[in-house]
């Protein structure tokens, strides 16, 4: 296609007050590369989970957009984030997956880095380079800003990126539906041994709109709802425990974050769920009295799949993981998969839940391989000149979003769009990618902290954090 | 020189345990599932570990660790028949229409057989596969790997009790494992 100035990506190509999308923000190369400067080296990005890197010298290579990245614990246990690839000449100072160590040594020339990515040795320091190298300027470039919320570990290559607690901002109160226990405790996630990594022929945007909010995709997963594989014995999951709820969308559009949730009735009674191993509906009992005990109007919140914008997706409940879509060209996404269980469940529900993730999730879940089947021929009927001329459709429950959400004494944050009757909504992916366009319009950071000058909206809604 | 008995039970036994396996790899080529799982033992255990790089000295962790890691499989019979029960409803989209599939097992090695060479009761096996399989238009793929199995003598042939599946392979080139290994 002809080149695309950024300033026309917002008005020409992404039209969300019209609910049309044009099919090149998916198939254009030209867009694709621009969106590996305009978004992935300024968005705060999901590298790993802190259980992955417990001890000084721990390190696991993630990626960030196209690139490879390390992430690790140094010496005095300090967490960071390097790009993986030598100062010298730019050989991958690191190709294991996971590991510890004390130093990471190229294996072009020699030159050794430090867990703190200092250069700490460079072969013929004194005869070729008379020692007149100067080291302290030749460490491995480290990514500026890193944290770790929850455990997870999130990055961006953009120094003057907000920090990662005001990206959220509101939408917090979600993600910790996937971060905090399942009894309401804080924190206390660890994940399974084993990062599922699997490549899908599609654009990455595909499955990022797919899991902020698209309930509308049901006959997808047909087949699987058939033969049963949830934890009460039917079904992809067991829809038990939001019996009664309010279905609602969530979207950050300032932000560009989304999910979707249900809500239950103040009055919920406990819910007969996870039916399959006693210990199981045993723990999960115990798990929603501890919470409603803590504090009973967050209780009614259940967390449903989500997208922090722009490439970490998440299932807080059932299987809870996290999914990073890495951009490996305009047309290939490299999929990432950690699975979390609160790290002080009984040891039988791991196991089970650990069975249950991998019979629902990646490329042998039952579950999953039905959706990389339409990202995958989504993308390719999408790609030739004919089709590249018809926008998608973006329309359903346009308008029908709501700042100021109150439900029964509770206040939500959030652009929020029930859809319990509707069933279904595409609020999230509108919110998805009005944020998408200013990114790939915004010069920097400037322009898109537009919450902090109050000259662009502030979706937050209600007063629950005060 | 061997026992020229126990050089021909091992022959023997060789043959047979190789028309076990050709005959299941057509089963599945032939999509003929219910049957396939019928050569499934009742207590099966179907394992597909994830594969790391790691470094020299480490291999230890090379492989993700059955019934406490994430693997690609690590199921019985039940999740299995559901995955052929998925396939059957004919709506299962990864599945429909069908792939076209075509295993080749080789390299076939007999390890031990328990009781005895002569009169068998179970057999630990070796073997490599490939496995084309090509759907749609022109979507293919090739996997390329080992098996270990254990097969135990049922009534009216042999059974699968154990098969250990090891893809050559670190981030997974295929998009789904819609098929059986």
């Amino acid at each position: 296609m002809v080149a695309t100035s950024r300033d026309e990506v917002s008005g020409k190509l992404v039209d969300v007050d019209h609910g049309l999308i044009s099919r090149e923000i998916f198939v254009s190369d030209d867009i694709y590369q621009q969106e590996q400067e305009q978004v992935f080296a300024r968005a705060w990005l999901f590298i790993g989970h802190e259980a992955q890197i417990p001890k000084p010298g721990d390190y696991f290579v993630s990626s960030m957009g196209e690139e490879s990245v390390i992430l690790c614990r140094d010496r005095e246990g300090q967490v960071h984030a390097f790009l993986n690839s030598c100062m010298h000449r730019g050989m991958k100072v690191c190709r294991y997956d996971e590991g510890n160590t004390p130093v990471f040594t190229c294996p072009y020339h020699g030159w050794s880095f430090a867990t703190d990515g200092k250069l700490v040795g460079v072969p013929y320091f004194k005869d070729a380079y008379h020692q007149e190298l100067d080291k302290s300027k030749w460490g491995l470039i480290e990514v500026p800003q890193v944290h770790n919320y929850k455990g997870g570990i999130w990055a961006t290559w953009d120094e003057s990126a907000p920090p990662f607690l005001d990206y959220i901002g509101g939408f917090r109160l979600y993600l910790d539906l996937l971060m905090d226990g399942w009894d309401g405790s804080e924190g206390g996630t660890e994940v399974f041994g084993g990062v599922e990594k699997w490549l899908v022929p599609s654009n990455w945007k595909f499955p990022a709109e797919n899991f902020i909010g698209d309930r509308y995709h049901n006959i997808s997963h047909r087949s699987v709802d058939m033969v049963g594989i949830g934890p009460s014995g039917t079904g992809r999951r067991d829809t038990n425990e939001r019996a009664g709820s309010r279905f609602l969308d969530v979207s950050f559009p300032e932000r560009g974050h989304g999910t979707v949730m249900a809500l239950r009735p103040a009055d919920a009674p406990m819910p007969q769920a996870y039916q399959d191993l006693p210990v199981l509906s045993e723990y999960f009992r115990h798990c929603e009295e501890e919470k409603k005990r803590k504090d009973a109007q967050l209780w009614r919140l259940l967390g449903g799949p989500g997208t922090v914008f722009p490439n970490m997706s998440y299932l807080p409940r059932q299987p809870r993981s996290i999914a990073v879509w890495h951009p490996r060209g305009v047309n290939k996404t490299e999929v990432w998969r950690w699975f979390l269980v609160d790290a002080k469940a009984p040891q039988e529900v791991k196991d089970y839940l650990r069975h249950y993730y991998i019979r629902y999730s990646g490329p042998g879940g039952l579950t999953e391989q039905d959706d990389m089947e339409n990202w995958n021929y989504a993308h390719s009927a999408s790609s030739g000149v004919i089709a590249r001329r018809y926008a998608y459709n973006y329309e359903m429950g346009l308008g029908y979003g709501t700042p100021n959400y109150e439900n029964d004494g509770l206040k939500l944050p959030g652009l929020i769009l029930d859809s319990t009757e509707a069933k279904a909504a595409e609020q999230n992916q509108r919110g998805f990618y009005r944020r998408w366009a200013e990114f790939m319009d915004a010069e920097d950071w400037g322009g898109l902290a537009n919450w902090r000058n109050g000259s662009g909206h502030e979706w937050r809604g209600g007063e629950y954090f005060g | 020189m061997a026992n020229p008995d126990e050089a021909i039970a091992r022959l023997l036994l060789q043959d047979e345990v190789e028309r076990f396996l050709f005959a299941e790899a057509e089963l599945l080529d032939d999509r003929q599932y219910e049957e396939w799982l019928e050569l499934l033992e009742d207590d099966i255990r179907y394992w597909m570990p994830m594969r790391r790089n790691v470094k020299f000295g480490e291999l230890e962790r090379e492989f993700t660790r059955e019934g406490q890691d994430i693997n690609w499989f690590d199921e019985g019979k039940d999740t299995l028949t559901r995955r052929v029960n998925q396939i059957l409803t004919g709506v299962h989209w990864a599945e429909e229409p069908l792939s076209r599939i075509c295993h080749i097992v080789s390299n076939v090695q007999v390890l031990d057989a328990q009781p005895s060479m002569s009169d068998p009761s179970e057999v630990s096996v070796r073997c490599r596969f490939i496995i084309y399989r090509n759907r749609v238009e022109t979507e293919t793929d090739f996997l390329v790997g080992k098996r270990e199995e254990l097969l135990r003598k049922a009534e009216g042939g042999w059974k699968i009790a154990r098969r250990k599946i090891v893809l050559d392979q670190n981030v997974l080139l295929a998009k789904n494992l819609t098929f059986f290994f």
